[in-house]
């Protein structure tokens, strides 16, 4: 019913619209009204005002691939929208563009960062593994420079990249970070010689220099050859040399305090001494597929892996299931003739998916609480729901068939209203029970429509982040694996490698995430090919 | 019966109360009961929110199933101890920015997809599909560490801001979505937009006047699957905004629970039915494309 009704106020807007005053300008114009032009003209000056915006601080830093990048981009802009013979380009640029840089070079990017082993202490090249060594090392001589030092940061309080404002004895500022040393300008310094205000720098309270002095003591700003800058305490910093120091001749470094010789080991990107023990800053190395190998073939990783790839698959499939047997249920139950209070079924059954999802997962969290959760105090019990891996599985399906199900009630609401109801009566009048004539007749044809949608939600839920992240964190965990939970998908698990460990282990999170893709891929492609969805482009 | 032709008289018949039962419960009887469970399982956690948010004490622990007093402690609490307003504004910004742009683009794409013919058309609406198998949150490490870069020499699109987010969001603007509009701009007869050609009508007077007009649902449930997929998006928002005053409202109800469950759940109650606002708005005011724009693929399928 509803679908006619558009159709018809469609249809009316079609024969609406020859009525309307003559289009200015010829066939294939191509340019098209005056007006046009101008927006033409508009737009591209702003895109031009956006790359010339663009190239500035890269030109400040000498980036000239990002130079290089930004004007092929801009030429590329000009071509398309100048051309008259680029029409189909002209539609597709705006949303390509923005695909290709934050779809397409991404999961490039991921790809070549998993067979790395990019992670904290793997992060930069070899370089600055040197020269954060060093700078590490620093330890004061009797005629090292001071400065008064000011704690600062370029982002969050909390967790922004450190950075140290220093002013000299002659009064002169600077400003330090992880990569070197440069000038200051325009900041206002008290006469203590303490920065009171820097642009683009947050200058950290003392509490906030306290809370994060672990990072403090480790903080070094490399100055030059074997030299760097270090705190001491948390207004002061000093000038001083390094007593690791790197040699080219050997590839290694070596420890004047105590003598140890550290030797590079290109293949896994740290430096190692005798007995096997590494500096802490290494750097970047290709690794091949020793990611991939890792939760394939290494004991521990593979057991995590594996068991969660079970319940991933297990969770997507009986989410997908559950949620279209209530929702074809629902659906059937209304679909009805001359039922009573139809409408506000619909309104009231549809109202968990109208509400925020991200929401109603920490709402059912908090349902699931042991001590104050509704389920425990409404039934009396004393029940653990999340603290026990089959309850904490079955908490997560059902907050999701609750969240689900109404979507799947849309959908097969409409197809069964798309299905002429004399199909299911001519059955019935040959002699076929209501649930035959609904398995054999209704339901192959609810099916045709219904599979994509049903892939659909598999390959949603196969990767439902929040679904799991929002109610259990993947927890529970068992004591003698803390990083793969019972709950846990492998997009939290990947999710918790990169972000939520003490170390970022971004090359196996990235290796993860490919291995994601390819099951989701071989999934998707087996299930496409028996559905018709791919006959369509022609 | 009103319809009755005049002249026939019925026989006085009168049904007890058992035959009247039994009839109403093979009838539509049976049905009323089923949805009578089904509301029941639907609206319990509504429910449950509701009464949170109004119940006095703000506590989990005390938050009843029937609201047991009604106050608006929890919002005044709510606007003072949290920088909820721009929270709201932040998660809406998202939303409705995201919503916006990803129509337009992806109208654009679809219009070319429909209409055009041109080498790589096929294998750009393939690529399309086999992009999707690659959701953007799974590369979201690489994300992090561009934007690490990118941030350093842009600030205004490095983390903590808007616009970095924003800018990977529209990343996911031509997806399935375009699919979706692809399929039905197809149903538009071609002969309309040839005519206005005719008429002299750039292709993108086509576009912007005769195409538009025909696929509003179409537009409309994009527009609100993308609405509420952005303002529930937790993951990568998680990654990119971690000042508080940078944070969505989803972000921020998360820490308001994380550290205090018990004691903050009327506030978060508050926030919830606050987050679920918007999208109740924009499903009322689209229902009437709802039923028609998700079966519109599905059929197609």
């Amino acid at each position: 019913m509803v679908a006619s009704k558009s159709a018809d106020s469609a249809g009316a807007s079609g024969q609406g619209a020859p009525a309307r005053p003559h289009l200015p300008g010829g066939r294939f114009a191509g340019g098209g009204s005056i007006g046009g032009q101008l927006v033409r003209i508009a737009l591209l000056g702003l895109f031009t005002a956006l790359g010339v915006w663009a190239v500035l601080p890269l030109y400040v830093g000498g980036n000239w691939w990002g130079i290089g990048l930004v004007v092929a981009v801009v030429g590329l802009v000009y071509r398309v929208y100048l051309s008259r013979r680029t029409v189909p380009a002209k539609y597709l640029l705006p949303g390509v563009l923005f695909l290709v840089a934050f779809q397409v070079l991404p999961v490039l990017y991921t790809m070549s960062t998993s067979v790395t082993n990019l992670s904290d202490g793997h992060r930069g090249d070899k370089q600055q593994a040197i020269a954060s060594i060093e700078a590490y090392s620093v330890t004061s001589s009797a005629d090292a420079e001071e400065y008064t030092l000011t704690v600062a940061t370029t982002g969050a309080p909390e967790t922004g990249e450190l950075v140290f404002l220093l002013t000299d004895s002659e009064g002169d500022t600077y400003a330090g970070t992880e990569e070197g040393l440069s000038g200051l300008d325009g900041a206002t310094v008290e006469p203590s010689g303490k920065v009171t205000e820097a642009f683009g720098h947050t200058i950290l309270s003392p509490a906030q220099v306290n809370a994060r002095s672990d990072e403090l003591q480790e903080f070094a700003v490399p100055t030059g050859e074997g030299t760097g800058i270090r705190s001491s305490g948390l207004s002061t910093a000093f000038e001083g040399s390094a007593t690791r120091v790197y040699d080219e001749a050997c590839d290694c470094v070596t420890d004047t305090a105590t003598g140890t010789v550290y030797h590079a080991d290109d293949e896994r990107g740290a430096f190692y001494d005798e007995s096997g023990e590494r500096l802490a800053q290494g750097w970047q190395v290709g690794v091949g597929f020793d990611n991939f190998a890792r939760f394939l073939f290494n004991p521990t990783f593979a057991s995590s892996f594996f068991t969660i790839l079970v319940w991933n698959i297990a969770f997507a499939v009986s989410v997908t299931f559950l949620v279209f047997v209530l929702g074809l249920a629902i659906a059937l139950t209304l679909h009805a003739p001359r039922l009573r209070g139809k409408v506000a079924y619909r309104v009231l059954v549809v109202l968990p998916y109208a509400m925020s999802s991200l929401a109603m997962f920490l709402l059912w969290r908090d349902m699931f609480n042991t001590d104050f959760g509704l389920f425990n105090r409404v039934l009396g019990l004393e029940v653990d729901w999340l603290g026990d891996p089959w309850t904490a599985r079955a908490a997560v399906i059902l907050a999701n068939v609750w969240l689900g199900y109404p979507y799947m009630f849309l959908v097969a609401t409409g197809a069964l209203q798309a299905i002429p109801r004399e199909l299911g009566q001519a059955a019935q009048i040959d002699g076929a029970s209501a649930w035959q004539s609904f398995r054999h007749v209704t339901l192959p044809l609810l099916m045709v429509a219904m599979t994509p949608i049903l892939i659909a939600t598999f390959a949603f839920n196969f990767n439902n982040f929040n679904a799991v992240w929002l109610i259990s964190q993947g927890g529970p965990f068992s004591p003698d694996n803390p990083t793969a939970g019972a709950t846990d998908l492998l997009i939290t698990y990947t999710y918790r490698l990169a972000f939520n460990e003490a170390t970022a282990q971004y090359g196996y999170a990235a290796a993860l995430s490919v291995m994601i893709f390819l099951i989701v891929s071989v999934l998707s492609v087996i299930s496409l090919s028996r559905s018709s969805a791919l006959k369509e482009v022609d | 019966m009103a319809v009755d032709t005049p002249g026939t008289v019925r026989a006085p018949y009168r049904r007890t109360t058992g035959v009247r039962l039994g009839l109403w419960a093979r009838g539509n009887g049976w049905r009323h009961l089923v949805m009578l469970v089904v509301v029941a399982f639907a609206l319990f956690p509504v429910m449950f929110v509701v009464s949170a948010a109004l119940n006095p004490l703000g506590t989990l622990s005390s938050a009843q199933l029937w609201p047991s007093g009604a106050s608006l402690d929890n919002a005044a609490d709510l606007f003072r101890d949290t920088p909820f307003a721009t929270w709201y504004t932040n998660s809406l910004f998202f939303a409705v920015t995201n919503a916006a742009v990803t129509v337009l683009f992806s109208a654009l794409a679809a219009y070319a997809f429909s209409r055009m013919r041109f080498r790589g058309r096929r294998v750009g609406l393939l690529g399309l599909l086999v992009i999707q198998m690659f959701p953007q949150f799974l590369a979201i490490v690489a994300i992090y560490l561009m934007f690490t870069n990118i941030g350093e020499y842009y600030p205004v699109i490095g983390f903590d801001t808007r616009w970095g987010l924003l800018l990977v969001y529209l990343g996911g603007a031509l997806s399935i979505n375009t699919w979706l509009m692809k399929g039905f701009f197809d149903t538009v007869p071609k002969e309309l937009d040839e005519s206005a050609q005719m008429d002299g009508a750039s292709h993108a007077q086509v576009f912007f006047r005769i195409m538009l007009p025909l696929v509003t649902p179409v537009l409309a449930i994009v527009a609100l699957l993308v609405f509420i997929a952005t303002i529930n998006e937790f993951l990568m928002a998680s990654v990119f905004l971690r000042d508080t005053d940078a944070k969505t409202l989803g972000l921020g109800l998360y820490q308001l629970v994380a550290s205090q469950r018990n004691a903050n759940f009327g506030m978060f109650a508050v926030g919830a039915i606050m987050l679920s606002l918007p999208t109740l708005a924009v499903f009322w005011f689209l229902q009437r494309y709802i039923t028609e724009g998700l079966t519109a693929g599905a059929v197609k399928g």
